[in-house]
């Protein structure tokens, strides 16, 4: 990748933490590179980096400010001398990582039990619930991030057809609940009060504690929901 | 060699300096609230730095060791009692076998921290024995403690030979945890989008106290504030968030995100409390007042060194200390 007209800020997140920000907006883009220079920063960490965490267009670098002023001048802070480290790392070509994205497939119930607002997203969409569910389930989304909760992951993009705002007041979500606000989609990983509308619900556990991988899916990951009958849905669940 | 709950708490947990490596993946990083009380009550009993611990709040739980144990208690003042007598604060203790800790109220502070010298047998997850409430995983069963619960400790040694036959035995020497002069302000360094806030609610901002509501928790604390004014209101993408940052909601009012935030966030960022005024932030509860002042980098990144200097000439006194009393008395 040609790094010659990346545009970025350096944001100071507090005195532990900065963010290179790469736009502030969802564009799939701006995503990739922030993702490559996510992957490129796990491979090789900057010295005194503690984790390193990507959003929509951004990335943030925790730091370790005491081991960071142990190799730096007194007077200097660690929070300019990281600011130096990332511009350097940033004028360095970002490798293509290998393809980090992985194809799942999900399956989705829609059936009115599980998907307990898409009778109201049909009503002020003016669509049939067929059809919201055939809008849903035909693209492919990516994921651009993981945040909120552990495992949810933030997909896009949702076709402006079915684009609804966030409910005014957050309600009760059970896992799996699959939701979407805006032009995303996501599914509650956990029980938890949720702010997007509800039209159906996975079988899958997007979060499992006892696994060594605990989450489901990764930024970067390519996503397919199918639909599946509530019969369907008892099957996978048991098996899960 | 475990301790037993007899009587629950209302919020007490397993927390160590927190899990890191995982908030890509919306694992965020729980730990305990005021880390450096957690490290001064490891320090006195001779742990590593970032040992787990058990956090109290009020009303904390009641505990009966089933073996002696050397313990001590750091953070807020409960007022701790073994078998019905008053023990001091910030002091290393012997305990003995059937006895009986529990806390009578209050003094000062919200978290107090019980720390067992070599810690608890927990198994890991992810690298931590953080107990992350949200996810149900880590620390004691992934959950608050309960009436019942049993937890192993590390360390198999007998104090009962220190004992001499005593209930318990409080260690002459306490922790001084005064490092800096005691200031009612908590800094802050300007968020990202400070900016957008009109003249009149930025001098509101460090000038006026602000009471912590009833909804504050781990997680984050509300601010009873008159609602703040933006100029700008642009939609913001989220982005990943950190322990004390101050986030303005869209009412106006603010919320400083704690230890159990989650990973991202899409409201403007005011400002963020330093590293080293965590401490301070997480020892106020609903009713307390706060009052921010802005500081810069490098005096931010100077407290925090003299705060870790200072944890570790404790570390190093209560170690010499320590070996002393374990190897000559």
């Amino acid at each position: 990748m040609n790094n010659t007209d990346l545009s970025y800020r350096i944001i100071s997140l507090g005195d532990t933490a900065i963010t290179i920000d790469f736009g502030n907006c969802i564009d799939i883009e701006i995503n990739k590179t922030v993702l490559k220079f996510f992957s490129s920063l796990q491979q090789q960490p900057l010295t005194g980096m503690i984790e390193v965490v990507p959003a929509y267009s951004s990335v943030t670098i925790y730091y370790e400010v005491i081991s960071i002023k142990k190799i730096i001048a007194v007077g200097t802070t660690a929070f300019d001398w990281m600011k130096e480290k990332i511009i350097e790392r940033l004028r360095q070509p970002i490798d293509e990582a290998e393809n980090i994205s992985r194809h799942v497939k999900i399956p989705v119930c829609y059936e009115n039990e599980f998907a307990t607002d898409i009778i109201y997203v049909a009503e002020k969409k003016k669509l049939t619930v067929d059809e919201i569910i055939n809008i849903h389930s035909a693209p492919q989304y990516n994921v651009y991030m993981l945040g909120f909760l552990p495992g949810f992951a933030y997909m896009g993009q949702l076709d402006e057809k079915i684009e609804m705002p966030r409910k005014p007041q957050p309600e009760n979500t059970l896992p799996g609940s699959v939701g979407i606000a805006g032009r995303q989609t996501g599914i509650y990983s956990l029980h938890s009060p949720g702010g997007w509308y509800i039209i159906g619900r996975t079988p899958i556990k997007l979060f499992d504690a006892d696994k060594e991988e605990p989450t489901l899916l990764r930024a970067g990951d390519i996503v397919k929901f199918y639909s599946i009958t509530k019969m369907e849905f008892e099957k996978i669940a048991a098996t899960q | 060699m475990s301790v037993k709950i007899i009587k629950a708490g209302i919020a007490d947990s397993i927390q160590d300096a927190g899990r890191y490596g995982y908030q890509h993946l919306g694992i965020n990083p729980t730990g305990a609230m005021d880390k450096y009380a957690m490290q001064v009550a490891n320090a006195l009993v001779g742990n590593k730095m970032n040992e787990a611990v058990i956090e109290l709040h009020f009303p904390a739980s009641v505990f009966l060791f089933m073996q002696p144990a050397l313990i001590a208690i750091g953070g807020a003042n409960f007022s701790a009692s073994i078998n019905g007598e008053p023990v001091p604060h910030l002091h290393c203790i012997t305990v003995n076998k059937n006895d009986v800790m529990q806390f009578q109220q209050p003094l000062n502070g919200a978290r107090s921290y019980l720390s067992v010298r070599g810690g608890f047998l927990i198994k890991k997850w992810l690298d931590s024995n953080s107990t992350n409430l949200k996810a149900n995983a880590g620390g004691f069963n992934g959950r608050s403690l309960q009436k019942g619960d049993e937890i192993v400790f590390n360390d198999a040694s007998n104090y009962s030979s220190k004992l001499k036959g005593e209930e318990y035995k409080i260690l002459p020497w306490s922790a001084d945890i005064k490092f800096e002069e005691e200031a009612t302000e908590i800094l802050v360094l300007p968020g990202n989008e400070w900016e957008r806030l009109t003249d009149s609610s930025k001098n509101n901002f460090t000038n006026i106290p602000f009471s912590i509501a009833k909804k504050s928790d781990r997680m984050g604390y509300q601010l009873l504030n008159n609602p703040l004014n933006v100029i700008v209101n642009d939609e913001l993408v989220s982005t990943a968030v950190c322990f004390g940052t101050i986030q303005l909601l869209p009412d106006g009012k603010l919320v400083v995100l704690m230890a159990d935030h989650q990973t991202t966030g899409g409201y403007p960022r005011i400002a963020h409390v330093i590293a080293a005024h965590h401490y301070k932030i997480a020892q106020k509860k609903a009713g307390d007042s706060i009052l921010f002042r802005f500081t810069d980098h490098l005096t931010a990144e100077n407290l925090l060194i003299k705060q870790q200097q200072h944890l570790i000439q404790l570390q190093n006194a209560c170690n010499f200390k320590l070996n002393e009393y374990l190897t000559h008395e």
